[in-house]
């Protein structure tokens, strides 16, 4: 390959740059870096939403009550220390805005797919490492502006975070769509590209610069899954940059693409001849694939650890791959049930129900393939594992609501409710999360040549795990009773006062779940400095990134790209003395534990491989 | 040797020194209780600093396990005992007790919270809705608690053993078949029924002699304004352009179906008699959402929708089912629309025909004398009620607004 070739030496020459703290730490244009850039911003928003969310729970759970607390910490938002219902709905909006963007998207496939593509794959650096610094400084910027939307005036975005217009075109409406919801946009159209300007390069790194050795089918689960969240990410963002300038003509210029036939009191708006639906439907374009956009790379990375520790190949690995392929595809053409009862066509909705349900399929086939895995495993409980098995079990818990969402008929009287908070918060809020924390555990060496205290990991998977099934297994039953979510607080309806006793259950495990990162916060930042160092592969893992040298060094590999051999999921070969061979190991050192399977047909390693078995064990050869 | 000595005798004398200080912070406690009255601990309760200070303690306790551990391990190690603490069995027991615990807490759920839910369905197709509701339950949750008990059961089968090794099982085309196919065939299932239903709720075919009663409903932040038909069982054009504050709704007088619409401030249905709401919103999108009947549609300014079905049960014949005395029906709205979105509410009363003839008769038109003028429609109001009549129709709506309130 003429191309890795040029780029070895390429290398060569740059690799004693002298590097200034600016270049090295800030305008960093190496992958490994710019990972960690996601990863500690996407920590850092991850902290602000959890705080966020703790807030509007304390309403929820206490609705008459007053904290003074709260109005020194938010001043004019809390008068008297309770939250106004304007900010409330303006807590609910960031919350949700930064979990599903800044820390599930950018935060989780920034920081994995950066740190992993390069490593795994066999390669320097992304393809373009300037274009991938300018995908962590937009998104940087995304958040800051985001972020500056609670210091002014009228307060943040609070139409939710899908913001529908009206609500979120007309000032009016609520204090939030005035320079609140501006500054939304803003930040949403800087987020886009960055993540187009990352995912562009995920998918040319991974077509083209995969080292000697590593064909498709040679590449672990992580890697398809980062490369088809970055397919689908590349094909459904930009239709939401389309809705959002369209809804900035709106609210800026006049236009009246999603609005019409609106009065505000008495005041009679001049737009005419626009859908708000139309909205929606750019809206949920993205919005659906961006679940999976979110989940996808979680679901790689519980993959890939599940199947190293428990010592074990994936089991079905085309299966996982085709399934994956699948869902990238099917998740193109679901996203009108989120419009069920928004008055689009019936006739739609039915589409819409089958292609949703039929997305249950792969999924169903992903979670029976991690359940093989695991048997008869020898299953290591490390803190990956842990957060990864996690992740499955709410992946489960999850995905069986969405059975329920999914079918129009019953979304009717779901549509809205608490069970749709319970069911994503879930299948993708806690999964993805737990995929994410996991891989940080796992990756962890990797990032920062240390590894993290397992003990204190143990005690944080351990509360948040329990706690996060009390926070969202009863709001499945608010749900059925047909409680709306957004609601400022339950008082003014009869029928939701007997839900009091669980919102307070609610919000006090929300409260220790909370609690419970403050050993992960503290873990993760300590052990960056004082950690345990860690060994070059402390999981003994046959990936290529455990084949670079402890130290991180600028171009990953100190000589030559390694050459790969074999498929990543050579764990407890039988034959084999070592329960893993890494995929730099060549079949010709392990003769006693090749298959004849492992040549893909390759007759003169097969010829060779029965004259071996014939002088060393006959018995082989009779398959 | 001497170093577990040492230890030992460390961790006796560490355990006799908390054993000493709690019994005797207990016996002051006890002290405390029978000599002072008890002491106000509210604004202590209240404090921030009290919980900081709870969890700083907790911190501190988790700090202090930590290290008993690490010198725990550090001990067996210096005995040459290679493992120290068996974390993959520690960790394997808790899946196993999660699971228990876990399974458990399901049953709880279920049976505890399971019944607060929503009670049946009072409309004809909300019957169906929860036959599918039914169905799907009961498969989703035997596939929720199977999955889990086989993952947690192989997390502790199979946890970490140093003499063991996994088997190597990268695939198996049978089984891999088996289950896309069955998942695959139950949802099949699923999607029929699904579709059956959702077609049967939503394409409705029109019987020209026994055609639904039209009522309109208008979404504004946060009210929602009822119109029913008058006479003619029409519900006349409106137009938003036509808003001024005497025509809130912005109705067209110059429509003759529109003279005798009625002004109604509850929803009020004859039971057993399908009714097709027509939706539509003043201002932002809003959700109408009756939870009991299984019906939610949005409002969408610029674009009327309709939901048609048919209540089954009546108010009273609910509160004698759920034996909840103040039981009534509502309308939310469940699509966020602004500050007030958690109280935009109306009561809905479904009662037998006679009362319902009998509550519209009692029902004012839109059409004022004012709106006559500004239409230029002739002052020729129709025979008002009488007075008697007409406070007995404000009366129970008076009545449901306190049973709101409460």
């Amino acid at each position: 390959m003429s191309t890795i070739s040029t780029h070895d030496t390429h290398h060569d020459d740059h690799g004693h740059h002298h590097e200034t703290f600016l270049t090295k730490y800030v305008f960093s244009q190496d992958h490994k870096m710019i990972a960690k850039q996601f990863l500690i911003t996407g920590i850092i928003m991850a902290v602000i939403a959890m705080i966020l969310s703790i807030l509007f729970r304390i309403q929820l759970a206490w609705p008459d009550h007053n904290f003074p607390l709260l109005e020194q910490l938010l001043g004019k938002w809390a008068e008297g220390g309770r939250i106004r219902p304007d900010f409330y709905l303006a807590l609910v909006t960031i919350h949700g805005t930064i979990m599903v963007f800044f820390v599930l998207t950018a935060g989780l496939s920034g920081t994995f797919s950066n740190l992993l593509i390069p490593l795994q794959v066999g390669a320097r650096d992304m393809a373009s490492p300037f274009l991938n610094m300018l995908s962590y400084w937009f998104f940087f910027a995304a958040c800051v502006i985001m972020m500056s939307s609670f210091f002014i005036q009228t307060g943040p975005a609070a139409a939710g975070w899908t913001v529908y217009p009206p609500l979120s075109a007309v000032p009016k409406a609520i204090p939030g769509s005035g320079l609140g919801m501006t500054l939304w946009l803003i930040s949403m159209i800087l987020f886009v590209a960055s993540s187009l300007m990352g995912g562009i390069n995920y998918v040319s790194t991974i077509l083209n610069m995969r080292t000697k050795g590593m064909d498709f089918w040679k590449m672990p689960l992580t890697i398809w899954a980062f490369f088809l969240t970055a397919v689908l990410g590349i094909l459904s963002f930009p239709v939401l940059v389309a809705g959002v300038v369209l809804l900035i003509f709106d609210r800026s210029v006049g236009t009246s693409f999603y609005l019409s036939d609106m009065v505000f009191g008495t005041q009679i708006m001049p737009n005419e001849g626009g859908s708000p639906i139309l909205w929606q439907h750019l809206f949920w374009f993205l919005g659906h694939p961006e679940v999976y956009i979110v989940i996808m790379p979680a679901m790689g990375l519980s993959s890939e650890i599940i199947a190293v520790n428990s010592r074990k190949p994936i089991f079905g690995y085309h299966a996982m791959v085709y399934s994956l392929i699948g869902i990238t595809v099917l998740s193109l053409i679901v996203w009108g049930h989120h419009m069920f009862v928004t008055g689009m066509n019936p006739f739609l909705g039915g589409v819409f129900m089958i292609t949703t349900l039929i997305i249950a399929v792969p999924s169903a086939v992903k979670t029976f393939n991690w359940l093989a895995t695991l048997w008869k495993g020898n299953i290591r409980f490390t803190p990956g594992m842990l957060f990864a098995i996690g992740m499955v079990s709410f992946f489960i818990s999850g995905g069986l609501t969405g059975i329920w969402l999914g079918n129009a008929t019953l979304d009717i009287n779901l549509h809205d409710t608490y069970f749709v908070v319970a069911h994503f918060h879930l299948v993708m809020g806690s999964a993805a999360i737990f995929g994410m924390l996991a891989g940080v555990y796992h990756w962890f060496p990797k990032m920062f040549g240390r590894l993290m205290d397992s003990k204190l990991a143990y005690l944080h998977f351990w509360v948040t795990f329990v706690c996060t099934y009390l926070v969202f297994f009863p709001l499945h039953f608010l749900g059925l009773d047909g409680v709306p979510r957004r609601y400022y607080a339950f008082t003014e309806f009869e029928f939701m006062h007997k839900w009091m006793t669980v919102n307070k259950l609610v919000t006090w495990s929300a409260i220790v779940a909370g609690l419970a990162q403050v050993a992960f916060l503290f873990n993760f930042f300590y052990s960056i400095f004082r950690g345990k160092r860690a060994p070059q592969n402390p999981w003994e893992s046959n990936t290529l990134e455990w084949t670079t040298p402890v130290e991180r060094i600028h171009g990953n590999w100190p000589g030559e790209i390694p050459t790969v051999h074999r498929w990543p999921y050579d764990y407890s070969k039988p034959g084999s003395e070592s329960d893993f061979i890494p995929q730099t190991v060549p079949f010709s050192e392990t003769m006693s534990s090749n298959l004849f399977h492992d040549f893909e047909g390759n007759t003169e390693a097969e010829q060779i491989q029965r004259e071996w078995n014939a002088k060393n064990d006959p018995s082989k050869n009779n398959e | 040797m001497s170093l577990i000595k040492v230890i030992g005798n460390k961790a006796m004398a560490a355990l006799a020194v908390i054993f000493t200080l709690f019994s005797s912070t207990a016996v002051f406690a006890q002290e405390a209780a029978a000599i002072a009255k008890p002491v106000d601990m509210e604004p202590v309760y209240r404090s921030t600093i009290f919980y900081v200070l709870l969890f700083l303690l907790a911190c501190l306790f988790i700090a202090i396990v930590g290290k008993a551990l690490k010198v725990y391990e550090l001990t067996r190690e210096t005995q040459g005992k290679s493992e120290g603490i068996n974390w993959d069995l520690i960790n394997a027991v808790l899946f196993v007790i999660f699971l228990i615990v876990g399974l458990y807490g399901v049953y709880f759920e279920y049976t505890v919270h399971g019944k607060m839910i929503l009670p049946e369905a009072a409309s004809e197709h909300g019957k169906k809705i929860d036959q599918m509701f039914e169905i799907t339950l009961i498969l989703t949750t035997i596939v929720f608690i199977a999955t889990h008990i086989v993952m947690f059961v192989f997390t502790y089968i199979y946890r970490y053993n140093k003499a063991r090794k996994a088997y190597y099982y990268p695939h198996n085309n049978m089984i891999e078949r088996i289950w896309t196919i069955v998942p695959a065939l139950v949802l099949t299932v699923l999607v029929l029924m699904g579709f059956l239903t959702w077609r049967s709720i939503f394409h409705k075919v029109e019987d020209p002699n026994n055609k639904p009663l039209s009522v309109e409903v208008t979404s504004s932040q946060f009210q929602w304004d009822i119109r029913y038909p008058g006479k003619d069982g029409i519900v006349g054009k409106k137009n938003y352009k036509l808003v001024t504050s005497t025509n809130n709704l912005g109705i067209d007088f110059n429509d003759r179906d529109s003279q005798d619409d009625l002004v109604a401030d509850e929803i009020v249905l004859p039971v057993n008699k399908a009714v097709r709401f027509t939706l539509t919103s003043k201002d932002v999108i809003h959700s109408f959402y009756m939870p009991q009947f299984r019906v939610q549609l949005n409002t969408v300014p610029g674009m009327p929708t309709q939901f048609e079905f048919t209540p089954t049960i009546t108010t009273d014949e609910m509160k004698a089912k759920t034996g909840d005395p103040n039981f009534h029906y509502v309308l939310l709205c469940s699509k966020i629309c602004g500050t007030n979105h958690f109280n935009m509410q109306k009561v809905v009363r479904i009662v037998s025909e006679k009362e319902y003839e009998e509550w519209l008769t009692n029902q004012k038109p839109y059409l004022t004398d004012d709106l006559r003028k500004a239409f230029n429609l002739p002052v020729t109001a129709p025979a008002k009620p009488a007075d008697s009549t007409a406070t007995a129709s404000v009366k129970p709506s008076a009545e449901n607004q306190l049973a709101l309130k409460k």
